[in-house]
């Protein structure tokens, strides 16, 4: 069979597949997430189902070549609708050897690996800590191997550009993408138009990307190397409408810009830079259209007391941040807490304590959230469970601070910020109505006409918002303890004793939707109990435990602070609950100490997200437990 | 009185601020509280010289706030019948901060002190005089921690006995003035809490200022630090010691006028006898001098132990506000791009899903 026949063959033969895990890995510098969030962005332009899973080190750019500087992303796309960025990958792009050697253990065996071979130096090896070439000493005899010189392909393909050497070969993550979509059917206009877009100010930059990335293209449809191609048709299951790819971080700040359309207040967002949450900081001050107002602060105190001092002028203010500055901001959330201003805090988790991990996720700081302040100090918790909630989530928390005057504090984590998902475009118009009323007239009810600061909504006890500007209602307030009504400075025991009950009653009362498992066969004995971004595994798991079976009912907590009401009789209706957190089990503390309920939990602080498969090991170990 | 006229181009600090149709007098600044200062404090003399002064203003009350920190000073925004915001130790620029940012309308005012502003609050104030926030800020000074009940401050003098320091201070001070200006501050004064005609014709040209404007006060402690500035008070010391600044006029002070300011060889400036150097040889005060070692240098005539003290404004620049800034840069993207809240949801890159 001569070359040309077999390539023809190849290209015939194109099996259907209905969901694939693609692992980009390479150096910090090789572009990795570029690639990942194109063939992301042709995925949902093919109308997959996607999630996805960037991983990148703290380090801005780890040495070359070292394990240390790997960074990857991991797209799962399918043609129903999935919930994880899949737990191993069925193809491992590695672009040298650290990336090959710190991803390869994730493979499993039969799975696919795609090496630039043109890396695999020896000198690259030694920086990799790998005593033998894994492409030679059997490392990968369970694999399918192809093993593709992309550095001079792509150099040979970039020949006449009148690029450097080193300029061209920047350009390999572009043949490695272009090879992929080829591989998967890819649209490729999008990625072109990207390119064109991205350099415009480079033109010839940009030729030269996408002359790499269609050389990647043709090589899988020239050579040999690919008997097979692969297709995931579109997922026909979701909900019918207009869809877009968002983050985490991108969702929250369309929340925050639609929070301040949906109330009318002007919104002022102060924030410190830190890993991961200023990609939200980015993001608002591209809106000032809407009347967003971005402070970037000194130091993460500063950038607190800005949004509440916005809020004291009736503006909406919002701070965002990571764990350690979650810290930080403790004493001014108190002051808020204390004043009952509408304040919304979103902290993105990340490995912890201290500096901890920064680009990696964990969920542990959810007892700070609830008792990381001085005194008596309660506060609405609120977690989104994947991306695209973030909106809704942020819309919800908004509502809480501006019904209740109170600072709301959001968790989002590192693996739904950067990670994505297709989000049903909502129509704006439809969004909840968070218009507030502020004070304007006296109230005092002994006839003074004076006003009474912390005289209380009965239905929300929430204290009125009385801005500066209002003729009548001067008044001052502050963090020392308030006379219960007039809110004048009080040091009386009895009054600090309601004063402490009232505001506690104010957030226990706070309205939040009613618990509803998902437990499709209606009898299942388990009932896992989770919240924030451990929605997907434990969705994807609960899926495999119920094909298997088994029933398995699955409760997803957004309000951790107030719980539902009827979650104690709930978590009663079952034999067992499980409750798997990325943290050493804060949640299932909670939920011990509050209901009395022996639950069991399962945790993980290495700071990825869970697995699906791991966590139906969990639920079936849970399921057989009890029927034993 | 003599307000300090610098010709300045621009808007006021106040210009924003919507003026009272009725006119105020002091009672209608004071607060139904009682005041619980000490017998003595020199805080008594600051709140009524504000009160006193605040009707001259002219603005509305209720578009009048007064943000303060943590310490005996702090309490300040209680007596006051505007709005007001007793926060925390130190963070009272950056919540100031944030409402002078959203709201335009307001004449904001932070109270804060030695402790507050200096030690645990330092670097909120640096960073709010960088940037130039249209705020005023009355730093009172009393060289201690009053409401903690007497520990040394980041003004006290080295050497100094406390309780928490009892064979003496070993931290060398800031002086505010130069801390100030080291900051980038545009405007920078210093009073004495017991001048009342030195401290309105201060608060005056501070409230008129377009930009963060930084008063320190000179306030005595009775219980804690009673008597630490009165040299300066005492006839027969004062005349020799206080060296006042007055905008177009040579440097002069004593009794007689006797001593004045002169530069030095190395550039900065000396104090000396008018007789020995002659008239010509005495500086001329300018407050709106660009470069900022002119008022630096005049700030290091002052000196610990207050053999002398310069008093008045030491700079008085026009530079834009940060929320000036701030505002019009919102204000030019609301011109030239149209809030369309469905578009921004919906972003360059959707597709469909058929039912």
């Amino acid at each position: 069979m001569s070359g040309s026949d077999a390539s023809l063959a190849a290209t015939e033969q194109t099996e259907r597949l209905e969901r694939v895990v693609i692992r980009f890995a390479g150096d910090s510098g090789d572009g990795m997430q570029l690639t990942g969030d194109r063939f992301t962005s042709a995925a949902a332009a093919f109308g997959n189902d996607l999630a996805t899973l960037p991983s990148f080190p703290a380090e801005i750019r780890a040495p070359q070549g070292s394990i240390a500087g790997v960074s990857s992303f991991q797209v799962h796309f399918a043609d129903f609708d999935i919930l994880t960025a899949g737990d191993r990958p069925d193809v491992l792009v590695a672009m040298n050897p650290a990336a090959l050697k710190a991803n390869l253990a994730d493979l499993p065996p039969g799975g696919t690996v795609i090496v630039n071979t043109d890396e695999f130096t020896p000198r690259n090896l030694t920086r990799a800590g790998c005593a033998a070439d894994p492409l030679e000493d059997g490392t990968l005899t369970s694999f399918q191997v192809h093993p593709v010189a992309m550095t001079t392909l792509t150099r040979g393909a970039l020949a006449d550009t009148g690029l450097s050497k080193k300029d061209a070969e920047r350009a390999k993550n572009m043949f490695a993408l272009g090879l992929l979509s080829w591989m998967y059917h890819r649209p490729t206009a999008g990625t072109e138009r990207f390119l064109r877009q991205k350099f415009a100010r480079k033109p010839e930059i940009a030729e030269a990307n996408i002359l790499a990335f269609r050389a990647g293209w043709n090589y899988g449809e020239t050579t040999e190397s690919f008997a097979v191609t692969f297709e995931v048709a579109p997922a026909t299951a979701l909900t019918p409408g207009t869809y877009r790819q968002i983050t985490g971080n991108s969702a929250l700040a369309y929340g925050i810009v639609a929070a301040g359309a949906r109330s009318g207040l002007p919104v002022l967002l102060g924030s410190y830079p830190i890993t991961p949450a200023s990609d939200i900081l980015h993001e608002l001050s591209r809106h000032k259209n809407f009347g967003m107002t971005t402070v970037q602060a000194e130091d993460e105190i500063a950038a607190i007391g800005v949004a509440l001092g916005a809020s004291y002028g009736g503006a909406l203010g919002v701070t965002t941040t990571s764990g350690p500055g979650l810290a930080l901001k403790s004493e001014t959330i108190g002051l808020a807490v204390m004043t009952e201003l509408p304040l919304l805090v979103i902290d993105v988790q990340r490995g912890g304590p201290s500096t901890g991990l920064p680009t990696k996720t964990e969920q542990a700081d959810l007892l700070q959230a609830m008792f990381g302040r001085n005194g008596e100090s309660p506060v609405p918790v609120l977690a989104p469970a994947t991306p695209a909630d973030c909106f809704d989530t942020m819309l919800d928390a908004a509502r809480i601070a501006l019904t209740y005057r109170t600072p709301v504090l959001l968790l989002s984590d590192g693996h739904i910020a950067n990670g994505s998902e297709p989000w049903l475009v909502p129509d704006a118009s439809q969004l909840p109505d968070l218009t507030v009323e502020f004070a304007t007239e006296p109230n005092a009810p002994d006839g003074s006409g004076g006003f009474w600061g912390y005289l209380r909504d009965p239905r929300t006890l929430a204290r009125p918002w009385a801005v500066p500007g209002t003729p009548g209602l001067e008044h001052r307030i502050g963090g020392l303890e308030k006379a219960d009504g007039t809110g004048d400075i009080s040091y009386d025991a009895d009054n600090h004793d309601r004063m402490v009950r009232l505001r506690q009653a104010k957030i226990d009362g706070i309205t939040v939707p009613e618990a509803v498992p998902d437990d499709p066969s209606g009898r299942a004995e388990v009932l896992v109990v989770g919240w924030g971004s451990s929605y997907g595994p434990i969705g994807a798991a609960a899926r495999r435990v119920r094909r298997a079976g088994h029933g398995v009912a699955h409760l997803h907590l957004r309000h951790l602070n107030p719980l539902p009401a009827n979650l104690g009789e709930v978590l009663s209706r079952y034999e067992r609950v499980v409750v798997p957190e990325l943290n050493l089990g804060q949640l299932a503390l909670l939920l011990r100490a509050k209901y009395l309920v022996d639950v069991l939990s399962y945790t993980k602080v290495a700071g990825l997200p869970f697995g699906a498969e791991e966590l139906q090991g969990v639920f079936t170990d849970a399921i057989e437990g009890v029927r034993a | 009185m003599t307000t300090i006229d610098l010709g300045l181009p621009g808007i006021g600090g106040q210009t924003l601020v919507p003026r009272s149709e009725t006119k105020l007098s002091p009672k209608d600044f004071k607060s139904d509280q009682e005041v619980r200062w000490c017998p003595g404090c020199g805080d008594y003399a600051v709140l009524a010289a504000v009160q006193g002064f605040m009707p001259r203003l002219g603005l509305r009350r209720e578009n009048t706030v007064f943000i303060s920190g943590i310490g005996c000073s702090s309490r300040f925004p209680y007596y006051m019948n505007t709005y007001g915001m007793h926060s925390i130790h130190g963070r009272a620029p950056a919540i100031a901060t944030g409402l002078a940012v959203a709201r335009p309308d307001l004449s904001v005012w932070v109270v804060t002190g030695d402790g507050d502003a200096l030690s645990i609050g330092g670097n909120h104030l640096i960073h709010t005089l960088r940037r130039n926030v249209n705020l005023k800020i009355l730093l009172f000074n009393n060289r201690i921690y009053g409401l903690t009940k007497g520990q040394y401050s980041p003004t006290s003098e080295p050497g100094k006995v406390t309780k928490s320091t009892p064979m003496g201070s070993v931290d060398a001070p800031f002086d505010p003035v130069s801390l100030a200006l080291g900051a980038g501050a545009t405007f920078v004064a210093r009073v004495l809490d017991s001048d009342r005609a030195g401290l309105t014709d201060v608060l005056t040209a501070a409230a008129e200022h377009r930009g963060t404007s930084l008063v320190e006060i000179y306030q005595n402690c009775p219980i804690f630090n009673d008597g630490a500035f009165e040299v300066l008070r005492q006839p027969g010391e004062r005349e020799r010691r206080l060296i006042p600044l007055r905008h177009g006029q040579a440097l002069r002070f004593g009794a007689e006028g006797e001593f004045g300011v002169v530069r030095t060889a190395s550039g900065g400036l000396d104090t000396a006898k008018v007789a020995e150097v002659g008239e010509e040889a005495l500086v001329v005060h300018d407050a709106t001098l660009e470069d900022p070692s002119y008022a630096f240098a005049l700030s290091r005539l002052s000196s610990q132990d207050l053999a002398h003290t310069v008093t008045g404004v030491f700079r008085s620049v026009s530079h834009p506000a940060y929320d000036d800034q701030v505002r019009a840069q919102t204000e030019q993207a609301r011109s030239t791009t149209p809030a369309d809240l469905q578009s921004l949801l919906a972003g360059k890159d959707t597709w469909t899903v058929v039912g």
